[in-house]
């Protein structure tokens, strides 16, 4: 507990100018006090935010990209793999918090391997799932024409896993960018900041509104980005989605196939 | 050693013969921990240029033999020669790139366009851009797609489309050699029966080598030049032209398989053409005389000796039935004729004119020969 109040300690109020009264008043949002602190508290927040949401999902992306192919590669390192990562999402992130802090200290470092534990169920489970959804007669055909075991895996598995990696990376960026602002606990970076600022000053309503606000959009904006780079990257995704046949109905028929081994022969 | 012999016969496709040889030498399969072989002492060889169709009841091995001549399943014992040279010192993935392979699940690569899928091969060949992109022009032209499909995705074409974009991928490095494992059976009936015709046009233009997996009979009969009979454990019954195995089936399985109705089947592999037709009465104007032989034998005809009624059996004239042409079966001629109180069904030529009668005990006289598609000429004489 010492700890977390000494994690809230640094955050130091601006109490500055003219719009002290929003302080003192109180009232929902106060325009005059966001644009004032925008340059000094805000603006920094939102790029200190960005960039810790940056390096969590990038290094979640790396380290659960390279399980997700030795889990497809190796059958039995699934469950092991998924198993762990689970585990790490369990842990409540204040506890891991102060599990952390005595080998990393109050550091970006502790808040980035909270976060990274955080994306690597989401991403890993989506990957594999990704790969493992590939049809079996697709890959039987790329293989009956002659490509080679690691040209499957580059020219059809990955990028027919794209829209599930994207689905991940979706989840992942929004429920990073939501749980930074607890990194706050720990370094004073992120929206988490003047949040936990406003808490400090008897829960002055604007700076909280605002902090809060600014996270939202955050999330909401970067799902956007990750939307329209997915389209750029997989445009055959969107075409499927508008094809002739409902995606709900070709799920169906899809369910009730048989494995490729027991048709072939009836 | 093995290697050089490879790269060169992989990057030259065309030095091939357009259609190789295949060989099926004792060819044996067993999976480990199965106490059967799934294949046992395969022996047959496809002539090039020919279809030859494996087919067979659930589990007889077809698939599997046929997986096995681009490697996709090891060969226990045994070898498969392509054009004399065994399968199996080759590397698995050149070997694959110089045998088409169509699927009934198809397996078009979502995420490319119809293009790019058709140029999977030829791109893994290394062709040059400028001859991949006419070879896709020249293959949706074949398989007579619209030049603009190219830039579509496989979801936005319709099945049958989807499935000769399947065969035009197939054919796309000009293969020697292509195997088609059920290539039409998901497939609605009528879709399916145009896929077959047009496919057995393009052969006859491209004279491959076709190994064809089904297990429909009829469609064996229709696509093979040859077919295998295959039977429960991987045993060959019978190979032999689909007449010959209609006319005279190995044993009481063949025989079953084929079904009660070989006979019919024959009937439905040979063309009026191929009969020998009776000479028609034919009659421009007015009656024909009183007491005249056979009625059955008159046929009114217009001024291009196109017929327009008949003689009915009780003498008065009626206007004319269903009429044959040379491309009619035999079959169908003889359903033709049973529906007309057994009269000889009016055969005309290309022009419509009438070229003669199909009589009923001559197209009888067709299924007694075991010659074949000849059978017709003996009934003749």
């Amino acid at each position: 507990m010492g700890l977390l109040i000494a994690a809230s300690g640094p955050v130091i109020p601006n109490f500055g100018g003219a719009s002290d009264k929003c302080a003192v008043n109180n009232g929902f949002f106060c325009w005059n006090w966001f644009t004032q602190h925008w340059g000094s508290t805000f603006g920094p927040a939102v790029v200190q935010h960005i960039i810790l949401t940056a390096i969590a999902v990038g290094i979640g992306f790396a380290i659960a990209f390279a399980l997700a192919l030795l889990a497809y590669r190796f059958d039995w390192m699934e469950t092991p793999i998924a198993g762990i990562s689970s585990f790490l999402y369990t842990i409540p992130s204040l506890a891991l918090f102060q599990i952390l802090v005595p080998f990393t200290g109050l550091t970006r470092l502790t808040v980035e391997i909270a976060l990274v534990s955080y994306t690597l169920l989401l991403l890993f489970r989506n990957i594999v799932t990704g790969l493992r959804e590939v049809p079996e007669e697709v890959r039987d055909a790329a293989r009956g024409m002659g490509l080679t075991q690691r040209q499957i895996l580059l020219r059809i598995d990955l990028p027919l896993a794209v829209p599930a990696i994207f689905a991940g990376l979706r989840v992942a960026t929004v429920t990073t960018i939501s749980l930074a602002t607890v990194a706050a606990f720990v370094v004073d970076e992120g929206l988490g900041a003047p949040i936990f600022d406003a808490i400090s000053r008897g829960n002055f309503k604007t700076e909280f509104v605002a902090a809060a606000a600014l996270a939202i959009l955050l999330a909401w904006v970067a799902d956007l980005l990750l939307v329209a780079l997915q389209r750029m990257v997989a445009p055959w995704a969107a075409k499927r989605r508008s094809s002739v046949v409902p995606r709900s109905v070709v799920r169906a028929i899809r369910g009730r196939r048989r494995p490729i081994s027991a048709v072939r022969e009836t | 050693m093995q290697t050089e012999d490879d790269t060169a016969q992989s990057s030259s496709p065309r030095q091939h013969a357009r259609a190789a040889e295949l060989e099926f030498k004792n060819v044996s399969k067993r999976y480990p921990g199965a106490d059967k072989p799934a294949l046992r002492d395969l022996s047959f060889k496809v002539p090039a240029g020919e279809i030859c169709v494996l087919v067979g009841p659930s589990g007889c091995g077809k698939t599997t033999a046929m997986r096995m001549v681009n490697r996709m399943i090891d060969i226990t014992e045994g070898d498969i020669l392509l054009d004399g040279k065994s399968v199996r010192g080759r590397k698995p993935a050149e070997l694959r790139r110089e045998i088409g392979y169509v699927i009934q699940q198809i397996g078009l690569f979502p995420h490319l366009s119809i293009g790019d899928n058709i140029a999977t091969v030829p791109r893994l060949l290394g062709w040059d851009r400028k001859r991949i992109s006419a070879r896709v022009d020249e293959l949706l032209e074949l398989i007579s797609l619209p030049a603009e499909t190219r830039d579509r995705y496989p979801a936005e074409v319709s099945g049958g489309q989807r499935q000769r974009v399947g065969v035009a991928r197939a054919l796309a490095a000009d293969p020697p050699l292509m195997l088609m494992d059920e290539p039409f059976g998901a497939i609605d009936p009528i879709t399916r029966e145009h896929l077959q015709n047009e496919f057995l046009r393009l052969q006859e233009a491209l004279r491959k080598t076709v190994v064809f997996v089904t297990h429909d009979i009829d469609e064996a009969i229709k696509m093979g030049d040859r077919i295998a009979i295959m039977r429960e454990g991987g045993v060959l019954v019978q190979y032999d032209t689909p007449d010959r195995i209609l006319a005279d089936p190995a044993d009481e399985f063949v025989a079953r398989f084929v079904g009660l109705d070989r006979g019919l089947k024959r009937l439905a592999l040979s063309k009026l053409s191929d009969l020998s037709l009776d000479d028609a009465d034919s009659v421009r104007d007015g009656t024909p005389a009183h007491g005249q032989a056979n009625p059955d034998r008159v046929v009114f005809v217009d001024g291009q000796s196109r017929p327009v009624g008949r003689l009915g059996r009780d003498r008065e004239p009626e206007p004319i039935g269903p009429v044959g042409n040379p491309d009619t079966s035999l079959r169908d001629a003889l359903s033709l004729i049973m529906s007309d109180d057994n009269r000889p069904l009016v055969v005309v030529d290309a022009d419509g004119a009438v070229a003669g009668l199909a009589r009923l005990d001559v197209i009888a006289g067709a299924l007694a020969s075991h010659n074949g598609r000849d059978a017709p000429a003996e009934a003749r004489s």
